[in-house]
């Protein structure tokens, strides 16, 4: 086209988009099928979850991270209270049982982001079968959410010192049963999909990145593994107990889609062997930290004791002042490095909030992704991206 | 190389830029002045080892004499260290040079820096609104600016 005429098709793939996993705007610049430019705009769901942080107290904020990447809702939980619990210095106080409940919970909602990612991804590509099947699996997560939570979905679940609630009996049973079951459904997915010449076209060399590359434009996770990099904030820079669990990293040479796929894959298999080790290591106790000035005190001593009453009146009004300061706190989330850098001036409410959110550094790497290819290849790559708009925007 | 020896690295290479070191919690901050902020950078990424960006943000300390703090906290992947750089940003002239050469991630962090403080950033290849949209008026993150938006009353309830 462009040789007969010089000119390009601009076209609006717009906010409301199947294929967009969001409200996610991408302008192309066609030349035939071919993609010239492609520039994304985003901001359609912004809430501005940053500016509302500073007006609420520290606890206050919990729900609002639910809503950050509401895909993989304990993740954003699990990285802010350990934040806070790092500006606070309570770190090395926080219960072993509460540490082994929010990893079982944290790679339990890796399992459930990347069944999204998994669901979602085939079906734009046009495996719809598979996205049937992850769904069924996940639905199991989302019940074990609601029995230990009381939600689907939004959780705020784990609080600053611990958990709000302990795990209620036999839950530790159904965990087992499902994580057991998820390696036969993982190879299901595979035999779906890895032979398949037509996923194997759609997804071998679209969307490459290499090394370089992925490290200049601040790409992490999946995507930064199946290009080669060794990057893993679980294994390097351990929280909540996580060097006391023997699992691999996969990191692949491939570059492209078909790498993160695979990577993110065994990504499953290892998060279902991380969870059995949890189970199995876990032991009775507390599971809030023994700090009266941070932590809810329990209701049978708030109406029991004056001082139970007068903390947790002092708490929940006032909450509690943090030394000033500030801190970044970087957990791998299910997506890429969710990171927190919270700024502390001393009073009750955080006066800086700020979180950096690993889609919307990864969404950078899209257009050099698809300059030059296929416009189904802009597809397959905002898939593999994994990108959730809930995080971009904030 | 432990963060005391690299803030010796920063300060032997940059004695008259560096204003301040602190230590808390295990992290380290080194806050430079904005002027050669692109050099201290490109020496931390290339003979630090500093070569992923995490993330780039602002704080607005307003009422104190310097009101921004351009924030950047950087990793090392070859040795799983975390630093963070600040650089102080006057309200009268709220402007700074651009990463974008060393780091590309800084391009799109930049972007929403500027649409949500009102930093400029000088030698940004694009510079313009990301979350907000195209039309929108004032910088919605800085302290003066009200959360309940420009056109409504503020919330009357209690929020606890």
């Amino acid at each position: 086209m462009a040789a007969n005429t010089n000119e390009t098709m601009t076209i609006n793939m717009g906010p409301q988009h199947p294929s967009t996993h969001g409200v996610l705007q991408l302008i192309l610049e066609l030349d035939g099928e071919i993609v010239q430019k492609a520039t994304p705009h985003i901001g359609f769901l912004h809430r501005g979850v940053e500016k509302l942080s500073e007006h609420r107290t520290y606890h206050q904020v919990i729900p609002l991270t639910d809503r950050l990447d509401y895909l993989a809702p304990m993740s954003n939980n699990l990285g802010y209270v350990l934040a806070v619990e790092k500006l606070l210095g309570i770190t090395d106080q926080i219960p072993e049982r509460a540490e082994r409940i929010r990893v079982i919970m944290a790679e339990l909602t890796r399992l459930k982001s990347h069944l999204v990612w998994l669901a979602c991804h085939a079906l734009d590509i046009g495996a719809m079968t598979v996205f049937l099947y992850c769904f069924r699996e996940r639905e199991n997560i989302t019940d074990i959410y609601e029995q230990v939570s009381g939600a689907r979905m939004t959780s705020n679940y784990f609080r600053v010192g611990g958990l709000s609630e302990d795990l209620p009996d036999g839950l530790d049973r159904t965990i087992r049963e499902f994580v057991e079951s998820m390696p036969a459904h993982i190879e299901e997915y595979e035999g779906l999909l890895t032979g398949n010449k037509i996923w194997q076209k759609r997804t071998i060399g679209v969307g490459e990145i290499s090394a370089e590359d992925a490290i200049d434009v601040g790409l992490t996770g999946p995507g930064l593994r199946a290009s080669g990099v060794d990057w893993d904030l679980r294994r390097d820079n351990p929280y909540s107990g996580y060097d006391d669990y023997d699992f691999e990293v996969p990191v692949r040479e491939d570059c492209d889609t078909f790498g993160r796929y695979k990577v993110r894959l065994d990504e499953m298999r290892q998060s279902c062997r991380i969870i059995l080790q949890a189970l199995d290591k876990l032991k009775a106790g507390p599971i809030l930290a023994d700090c009266p000035k941070v932590v809810l005190p329990p209701k049978k001593d708030v109406v029991n004791t004056i001082e139970g009453l007068i903390h947790h009146f002092k708490i929940i009004t006032e909450g509690f002042k943090p030394e000033t300061g500030e801190i970044y706190q970087g957990v791998e989330a299910p997506k890429g490095e969710l990171g927190y850098y919270l700024v502390s001036d001393g009073s009750a409410h955080p006066y800086r909030m700020r979180v950096r959110p690993p889609s919307f550094v990864n969404l950078q790497a899209l257009p050099q992704m698809v300059e030059g290819k296929l416009l189904a290849d802009v597809i397959a790559v905002i898939g593999t991206l994994d990108i959730v708009l809930g995080e971009i925007d904030r | 190389m432990s963060d005391q020896a690299i803030v010796e690295k920063i300060k032997a290479r940059f004695s008259t830029e560096v204003l301040d070191v602190v230590e808390f919690r295990g992290e380290t901050t080194v806050t430079v002045k904005k002027d050669q902020i692109v050099d201290i950078c490109k020496f931390m990424r290339d003979d630090l080892g500093y070569n992923l960006l995490c993330d780039l943000c602002a704080v607005d300390y307003m009422g104190q004499e310097i009101r921004f703090m351009v924030v950047y906290n950087l990793y090392n992947i070859t040795t799983k260290q975390r630093f963070r750089i600040k650089a102080p940003v006057e309200e009268q002239n709220a402007a700074i040079d651009t990463v974008c050469t060393v780091w590309s991630t800084a391009n799109w962090l930049e972007r929403e820096v500027w649409d949500l403080m009102g930093i400029e950033f000088n030698n940004h290849p694009d510079l313009r609104r990301i979350l907000m949209s195209a039309d929108w008026e004032g910088h919605p993150l800085r302290k003066d600016y009200p959360v309940q938006g420009p056109d409504r009353e503020p919330y009357q309830g209690r929020l606890s």
